[in-house]
């Protein structure tokens, strides 16, 4: 039988928080909007990074710009920590309940059409985080046993006796296993995101039939591009293309 | 038993308006107090249910489906009929009525079907209100096509899936209802018997399908909307769950069954391919506006693909038949005439059982693209059953058991000759007559649930004393022991056939010797072999498992075990009707060249000849027990407004 | 053709479950994939034992009742098609077929291949119809709705509910269903004054039901026989976000 539900309480006492952090689509809503401002974010360091490319006087200017502004920066640090917090928090509750919803697995556990990427991405993105874990105390906190170098990079120093982030960068990209690595790591980071922009879009209800398969194209294009963009720079470093000047 | 057809007097046109205020109402505070039965969750039952329950009523309603929105309403495709007149093309309420009349070979109630055609209007109305997306113009108003047995466009379509929108219509509806815990919703449940207490019927015996438990509900009042018999021929475009059960149970507790040998043939099914066959599939009607129907004019050709063979040497036999309907003349008539040519030996296909309908016209003249806009899903389902392209070779078609006229004898009000046993939709008989037109079961259903039965209910419960039993009440416990009793003999029976092998038997019997053509000889043939396969079945069935949880063995035994005393009603109805008419046609009884309209040219050989002197009457059957000859009750067809004819659709 | 059946048997909600194997006889390639289970049962009948308990109805195609899990694709894979549509000339001659209930927590197995599908109803119960009642509605060509509107209704009317959207999730998530069904109604002008309240009930009874939530895989369009469009889940989602954010 078909019971009765009563349907009047339903409407109220929900208040826009609880639909936000207790619905299924309120958490994905949680999980899009974080996913796309890291993703922001990734392209960003992206092309601060890039800046290795040009003389390292760039990079290293911008390394202090940085430094200088450090009430902006630690800003932007506790937002991105924020949109980590609760991009991992969704995340593992989602795929709790993703998890209860189907107790017995089929005997062929392979779901027909979806794509390597999307039935990774918990995967990709926990791999993602131990390696942030990593990438932070590598050159940002700049451990010394994390960097394979017998040196610490606190040391690197520039003429003026600022920070030498191109030399810390070169130096650090010359070991080849951390340079592995970090090109393993932003190709999840890119599998991740390949799927997860268009993904997020979705979520968030911002595409339809005339713009939804350009962003889903645009969202794996740009995705390759970040990968290209940022494993040219280990690659770049290891095969002398960069950091000629930074003695071995 | 007294048949009372309840038909109030004054003008045709006035009479459901004059009848709606005679009706005695219930006041809405007292509604609340009275509980209704509905089984059945069809476009009938779901919209019985939803509007009793908006009116304020306690409603039960049961399906054996696992969700009521899986009726098999849901499979109608071409569309609904509405005197609505959008297209200025002359239709009007009288015109659908008389469409309908005769449409129905002049053996339907006047009353009825005029009260059908005015209500068809505010069903469209309903059912746009409900947010069914009907086809619509570019300008925004709803779209209209046209279908077999009318001159007019009146039919009303959601791409091929009316049926399935309409149906969804009502379970929303419905599904409001039981949200607001007005309606209590029992899938998954069969109904297995009737209660009767003191001559009314009190409410029903049910058997829960997921767990076996057989259970008791008590009601005011019975709305039965089970749909119709067509799986008596094992194969037919229903369900395959459809069947006989709660009408013809309702029938042994004492509702007449009425004219059960009016079944529908439908012209336009995918043929038989082979033993192992479950079910037809019914291609829409609606391919007849576009498609065109042939086979080849020599037996010689039909071995041949259908391109080798020329235009000259095909015989488009329905328009050279009946120019002026063409490929829309009504189902009975263009059945019957794929039958004669494959007769003839002209079909096409395997076995010879099989004609053309041939879009390449249709594709010429339109394209191929508007042809798959129009038709692409059935063209589609096509590709899928039998493995060939109808864009590029012309379908095979051949006539199916679709739809059954029949039902249980209801007066103007739907009720029963059981008093407080109404029944709607196809489960009864009032308003088809012989003959269904296309695109007038929906109507018919909706009509019956939405607009007729919220009046006459009331009526009911205002005029009789207001008595609910208990499910204690002795008459419960009969009628749960009966039910138990057919149960355990099932069970029981331990013997060596598989239901389905009966099933198959018995309906092969009933398709041959009851099907598009009877003869007093294939009905006696019929009625003599009936009663042995039904011993045989009593004997020799095996039913494995037990009937404490879900036993789908089981379940189709009990339905079998109907159908095989409902085929003999059937045939001995059509033996009784020594006439053709509509859907029934009897060999003895047809036009020939003697005739003096075949003469002058009114209409052809071979077509049905009605006797309205002796047979102008709806034959109600009474059961009188089991193995016991039926009990023919007459309600004679008085017509005030139309003159019976001979239908012609030249 | 000489198949090999995997099957699933269980005999309840609390039996934990088999596959038995079956080598059915007589099955030729015009049969549909029903009427080759029918076979088998009647095989298992007349052996004395009891025949596999599956959901059909209609065999053809519309009333969604059919629910089988073939080869790990819900209504066998072929595009949109249901499992009673699918036909055996799609097998090879020698094919070993794996044949599964739907599993997904929202739908229990009753029996074998039969599952309790009735989260969805409790679903459109909470919202899935315009709240109007019979009789007092205005004349049907009142409201023009313009075509391109009735018809994108009509594509997310099309679902028949069967299910294989959650089947083949791998988060047993009905969002195609929910999708489809608050789609239909939140487009047209006639289901406008609920949109709101209804995208936020039907969601909420989703959630309640356990089905999982939606990662944008494409499975369940994939399989849908309908061909359901994902495009639907992103309204849902829109119209949910506007809803709640209206408060």
């Amino acid at each position: 039988m078909i019971s009765r539900h009563d349907f009047e309480a339903d409407a109220s006492g929900m208040n826009i928080l609880s639909y936000l952090f207790k619905s299924s689509l309120g958490r994905k809503y949680i999980m899009a909007a974080s996913g796309l401002a890291l993703f922001a974010f990734v392209i960003g360091h992206l092309l601060g990074n890039l800046q290795i490319f040009l003389a390292p006087e760039v990079i290293n200017r911008y390394a202090q710009f940085l430094k200088d502004n450090i009430e902006l920066v630690w800003g932007a640090r506790i937002g991105l920590l924020g949109c980590i917090a609760l991009h991992i928090w969704t995340a593992i509750s989602l795929s709790a309940d993703n998890k209860a919803a189907r107790p017995v697995a089929y005997a062929d556990a392979t779901p027909p059409a979806a794509s390597m990427a999307s039935r990774t991405m918990l995967m990709s993105g926990l791999i993602v985080f131990f390696f942030i874990l990593y990438h932070l105390l590598h050159f940002t906190v700049q451990v010394e046993w994390v960097n394979g170098v017998e040196k610490t990079f606190h040391s690197l120093k520039t003429a003026d006796g600022h920070h030498d982030v191109y030399s810390m960068v070169v130096i650090g990209f010359r070991q080849p296993l951390v340079a592995l690595c970090y090109v393993i790591a932003v190709g999840l980071l890119c599998l991740h995101l390949s799927h997860g922009v268009g993904a997020s879009f979705q979520s968030l209800g911002l595409k339809n039939k005339a713009w939804g398969p350009v962003i889903d194209t645009a969202s794996k294009v740009v995705s390759f591009l970040i990968f290209v963009g940022y494993a040219s720079i280990p690659l770049a470093v290891l095969t002398g293309i960069v950091g000629d000047s930074v003695a071995r | 038993m007294k048949l009372d057809a309840n038909i109030p007097s004054g003008p045709l046109a006035q009479k459901w308006e004059k009848h709606k205020f005679d009706l005695k109402l219930v006041n809405p505070a007292n509604k609340r107090k009275f509980k209704v039965i509905v089984v059945g969750s069809g476009l009938a039952g779901s919209s019985a249910a939803a509007t009793l329950a908006e009116l304020g009523y306690n409603v039960k309603c049961f399906c054996y489906q696992d969700s009521p929105r899986r009726a098999h309403s849901i499979a109608a495709q071409g569309g609904i009929n509405a005197a609505k007149n959008y297209q200025n093309d002359g239709d009007s309420v009288h015109r659908l009525f008389y469409d309908t009349i005769k449409g129905g070979d002049f053996r339907a109630r006047e009353a009825n079907v005029h009260r059908l055609a005015e209500v068809s209007g505010s069903i469209i109305d309903q059912c746009v209100a409900q947010g069914v997306p009907f086809a619509r113009e570019y300008g925004g108003l709803l779209d209209n096509r046209s279908f077999g047995g009318a001159q007019v466009s009146r039919t009303f379509y959601a791409r091929g899936q009316t049926g399935q929108q309409l149906l969804l219509g009502a379970y929303s509806a419905l599904s409001r209802q039981i949200g607001l815990g007005k309606v209590e919703m029992y899938p998954r449940t069969e109904m297995l018997d009737v209660v009767m207490v003191k001559g009314h019927a009190k409410g029903i015996i049910t058997r829960n399908m997921q767990t076996g438990k057989i259970e008791r509900h008590a009601g005011d009042a019975v709305i039965m909307a089970t749909g119709g018999y067509g799986n008596v021929f094992y194969l037919s475009t229903n369900a395959v769950g459809c069947n006989v059960t709660a009408t013809f149970r309702a029938h042994k507790r004492g509702a007449a069954f009425a004219n059960p040998c009016y079944t529908q043939i439908h012209p336009t099914c995918i043929p038989v391919s082979g033993d192992h066959q479950s079910k037809l599939t019914l291609m829409s009607e609606s391919l007849r506006n576009d498609g065109r129907v042939w086979v080849p004019k020599n037996k010689a050709d039909c071995g041949k693909a259908a391109h080798q063979i020329s235009e000259s040497d095909r015989d488009y036999y329905l328009e050279r038949k009946y120019p002026s309907f063409g490929n829309l003349a009504p189902r009975d008539i263009a059945s019957r005439a794929a039958k004669e040519v494959c007769d003839e030996g002209r079909g096409v296909g395997p076995g010879g059982l099989g004609v053309y309908l041939d879009f390449a016209d249709a594709i010429q003249r339109l394209g191929e693209d508007m042809i798959r806009e129009r038709y692409g899903n059935l063209f589609d389902m096509y590709e899928r059953i039998t493995g060939e392209s109808a864009y590029k070779q012309p379908m095979r078609i051949f006539p199916a058991v679709h739809y059954t006229m029949g039902g249980l004898w209801v007066d103007y009000n739907l009720m029963s000759s059981m008093p407080g046993l109404f029944v709607l939709g196809e489960a009864n008989f009032s308003d088809h007559g012989a003959n269904r037109l296309g695109a007038s079961a929906l109507m018919q259903g909706l009509a019956d649930g939405y607009f007729v039965i919220p009046y006459t209910i009331a009526h009911y419960f205002a005029s009789e004393e207001k008595n609910c039993p208990s499910t204690d009440h002795p008459a419960f416990d009969e009628a749960e022991a009966n039910v138990r009793g057919i149960v355990e003999t099932l069970l029981k029976a331990n013997g060596k056939r598989t239901v389905r092998s009966f099933h198959r038997e018995v309906g092969k019997l009933v398709w041959e010797n009851c099907g598009m053509a009877r003869s007093k000889k294939s009905l006696s043939e019929a009625l003599k072999r009936i009663p042995e396969l039904r011993a045989e079945f009593w004997e020799n069935v095996n039913v494995p498992g037990s009937g404490d949880d879900m036993n789908q063995a089981l379940e189709y035994a009990g339905r079998v075990a109907d159908y095989m005393e409902f085929a003999e009603l059937l045939c001995t109805d059509a033996l009784k009707r020594e006439e053709s008419c509509g859907g029934h046609f009897r060999v003895e009884h047809q036009f020939t060249d003697k005739d003096p309209e075949v003469k002058n040219g009114y209409t052809n050989e071979g077509e049905a000849k009605r006797n309205d002197d002796k047979f102008a009457y709806v034959a109600a059957w009474e059961y009188t027990g089991p193995n016991k000859k039926w009990k023919l009750h007459k309600e004679p067809l008085k017509y005030e407004e139309v003159k019976m004819s001979t239908r012609s659709y030249k | 053709m000489n198949l090999t059946l995997k099957v699933w048997r269980q005999k309840g909600a609390a039996d934990p479950g088999h596959f038995e194997t079956f080598q059915p006889k007589g099955i030729v390639e015009d049969m549909s994939f029903l009427e080759m289970l029918d076979v088998v049962n009647e095989e298992l009948i007349e052996a004395g034992k009891e025949p596999i308990a599956f959901d059909h109805d209609c065999r053809e195609g519309i009333c969604g009742t059919c629910s089988l899990v073939i080869n790990g694709k819900p209504h066998g894979g072929q595009k949109a098609t249901t499992a009673c549509q699918l036909h055996m000339r799609k097998f090879g001659k020698w094919d070993t077929i794996t044949i599964e209930p739907w599993r997904a927590k929202a739908f229990p197995v009753v029996k074998d291949l039969v599952v309790d599908r009735s989260a969805f109803d409790r679903i459109i119960q909470k919202g899935g119809f315009v709240s109007v009642g019979t009789g007092g509605a205005p004349d049907a060509n009142c409201l023009p709705i313009s075509k391109e509107v009735s018809d994108e209704a009509m594509d997310a009317a099309q679902c028949i509910g069967c299910g294989a959207c959650v089947a083949a999730c791998k988060n047993a998530s009905a969002m195609l269903f929910v999708s489809a069904k608050v789609s239909h109604m939140n487009l047209l002008p006639q289901g406008k004054p609920e949109a709101d309240r209804r995208v936020k009930n039907m969601v909420r009874q989703m959630d309640e039901e356990g089905f999982g939530a939606c990662t944008v895989t494409g499975s369940c369009e994939a399989v849908c026989p309908k061909e359901i469009s994902l495009n639907f889940i992103t309204k849902m989602n829109r119209d949910y976000g506007c809803a709640i954010l209206k408060g």
